[in-house]
């Protein structure tokens, strides 16, 4: 690893978010006047430590898996490494642009797939012929069908995570963050967006995945990251080994594993083929 | 990032919270600080704003996507709507009709205006395009937060699309206006074609000063409620439904309000295209002393005839109209690069949640 090209590189980042409103007022007119009258700065702000002193380094062709409970950071841990949050202290430096791939991230709603499609090819950088390229190939991977004149609106929360997947990963980013994208794509795209993902390790790009699915981590990535309350607790390359301890450590049951190969003998993902 | 951004609050930090165990968080690490390591290899901090020469070449790769943004936008505002795009042209027609109504035929505030009716629909049909691109860019940052948040591309290009599509309103709107303005007996002169160039000083103005409150929308919560008096309070004092020069205030605040932007462009749009604007203009005819005294006296009165009403031509010139331009181009290029400046300073900031 030491000859290798860092790609990311997070430098004891800390991530606070300012949450205004929580608790203690009631919200109402009234107690916006006496909170103003009093010369009060609003009361009720609330820091929220969200990532607390975070360091690593990945490296170009990696693909890092981030597992942890809920709420321990992961989500903001990307949107931090995508330069969408500004670190409150440390670091974050990346080798070209990264692109953040969430869950929620519909792109424009009231528009077509279609002019999703071809919007989201300009926005990152495109030129028009480039997008008419990539159309066909953006459409076909999405699998969307006929929906593709529908507004985004009216698609299933698969359909739609489905789309943005194809949209993000057709041009050869340099840095790819997934977040739970893939959680609500059927086996067969399941297997698509696999392979995608090692195409893009392999145009020498590094992936970032969170997941809630740990089986899905095991088969994409070559190294992982457990976060717990915003901090790393361990990392490493043995991504069978880490994901087995926070089972364990989350009290689920041990999974059962071929003792030669690692592979989950019940697995619930089908094959690469 | 400067130092008031640093860690504010270290006591989050819990009593009881344990921290990560062993050395196994940190393993991997290269042996030398990380900001150095990174330099080394070439890095760049993620959340920084590029410089303004990059982010001026970036925003024009991106031309096309501002386009098909906004004709995509514009194409979706009104699938809503049963009537869909002909809203287009009936909003500024409704626009003008109210107005007209209130002031026009019930409150008698035309004061000696020749041809209200033009005067009126061209000054709100030209305020409209600032007020329109204000209201939408006042919020272009919340509403595209999703995309923002996905896709990295200069942030501006999401103002200026938005822009763009009260660009394309505006044309419209001037279709209309000239429909209106020749039924109310105007003539088609090629004194109209000076409305092209007043309207791409008004675009450019609108881009400028739409970056910034692009930008005031996206960081003062509260700047979107506030945002349509502060614009009914410009429309009043903008000469939109009366004459500027009739007011009955002093002398310097009347060339202060004639001088304001949207009085400016609304002013020479309607130089272009309404003759009777143009005669009626101080300074239109050579001084004469005796007819100007007679335009104060009778030309202001509700029962002045056409032909009094049109004596202000033979007074003193209070703006000479080629200083409109002047101030026309002034306000374009100053709103442009305050505008611009102001947004960009906080692009690493857009899309926070």
């Amino acid at each position: 690893m030491a000859a290798a090209e860092p790609m990311v590189v997070v430098d004891d980042l800390h991530v606070v978010y300012r949450v205004y409103g929580a608790g203690g007022d009631k919200g109402t007119a009234a107690t916006a006047l006496l909170r103003i009258m009093g010369r009060k700065t609003r009361g009720s702000i609330r820091e929220v430590h969200a990532i607390r002193g975070v360091s690593f380094v990945a490296y170009r062709g990696d693909a890092v898996g981030v597992i942890g409970r809920n709420g321990s950071g992961k989500t903001t841990l990307l949107r931090a490494i995508a330069g969408l949050l500004p670190p409150e202290q440390g670091n974050v430096y990346t080798d070209g642009e990264a692109a953040l791939l969430g869950v929620n991230a519909a792109l424009l709603d009231d528009l077509t797939g279609e002019r999703n499609v071809v919007l989201g090819c300009l926005a990152m950088g495109m030129t028009k012929k480039e997008t008419r390229e990539k159309y066909p190939g953006i459409a076909d991977f999405s699998g969307v069908g006929e929906f593709i004149d529908l507004p985004m609106k009216t698609y299933s929360s698969g359909m739609g995570s489905r789309l943005r997947f194809a949209i993000a990963a057709s041009k050869s980013q340099d840095i790819l963050l997934v977040d739970e994208a893939l959680a609500t794509g059927d086996a067969e795209f399941r297997v698509k967006s696999h392979a995608r993902i090692e195409e893009l390790r392999g145009d020498a790009g590094t992936v970032f995945l969170v997941a809630h699915n740990l089986e899905e981590v095991e088969l994409t990535c070559n190294r992982v990251i457990w976060m717990e309350r915003g901090q790393i607790v361990t990392q490493g390359e043995d991504v069978i080994g880490i994901i087995d301890r926070y089972i364990e450590a989350s009290g689920g049951a041990p999974v059962e594993r071929d003792p030669v190969t690692g592979a989950r003998i019940h697995s619930r993902i089908p094959a690469k083929t | 990032m400067s130092n008031d951004r640093r860690l504010s609050a270290p006591g989050q930090l819990a009593a009881g919270d344990e921290l990560a165990p062993g050395g196994t968080a940190t393993a991997e690490l290269p042996d030398e600080p990380l900001a150095e390591f990174a330099a080394k290899h070439g890095l760049r901090a993620s959340a920084q704003r590029p410089p303004a020469g990059r982010y001026i070449r970036n925003l024009w790769q991106r031309r096309h996507f501002i386009l098909a943004f906004a004709t995509a936008k514009n194409i979706a505002l009104y699938t809503e709507a049963r009537l869909g795009q002909l809203w287009q042209v009936l909003t500024p027609l409704l626009n003008a009709g109210v107005y007209f109504l209130i002031f026009g035929l019930l409150l008698h505030i035309s004061r000696g205006i020749p041809n209200y009716l033009g005067f009126l629909v061209t000054g709100v049909f030209v305020f409209n395009f600032t007020q329109r691109a204000y209201i939408s860019t006042s919020t272009v940052i919340t509403d595209s937060l999703p995309l923002i948040r996905a896709l990295r591309f200069p942030r501006a290009a999401l103002p200026l699309a938005y822009v763009m599509i009260e660009v394309e309103q505006m044309l419209l709107s001037m279709v209309v206006l000239a429909v209106i303005v020749l039924i109310t007996g105007e003539p088609l002169t090629w004194y109209w074609l000076l409305a092209i160039p007043a309207l791409l000083l008004q675009t450019v103005f609108n881009v400028g000063s739409g970056l910034a409150v692009a930008r005031l929308g996206s960081t003062v919560n509260d700047f979107s409620q506030l945002l349509p008096f502060l614009m009914r309070t410009w429309l009043y004092v903008s000469g939109v439904l009366f004459s500027i020069s009739t007011l009955g205030i002093a002398h310097k605040y009347i060339t202060i309000l004639q001088l304001n932007p949207a009085a400016i462009y609304i002013t020479l749009v309607r130089n272009a295209i309404l003759q009777t604007q143009r005669q009626s203009q101080p300074g239109a005819q050579p001084y004469n002393a005796q007819l100007c005294r007679e335009w104060h006296t009778v030309g202001h009165s509700a029962h002045a005839t056409k032909q009094q009403q049109m004596l202000s031509a033979y007074c003193h010139p209070v703006t000479n109209p080629a200083h409109y331009w002047y101030y026309g181009i002034a306000w374009a290029v100053l709103a442009l690069v305050v505008g611009f400046y102001f947004f960009w300073r906080a692009e690493a900031k857009y899309g926070r949640g």
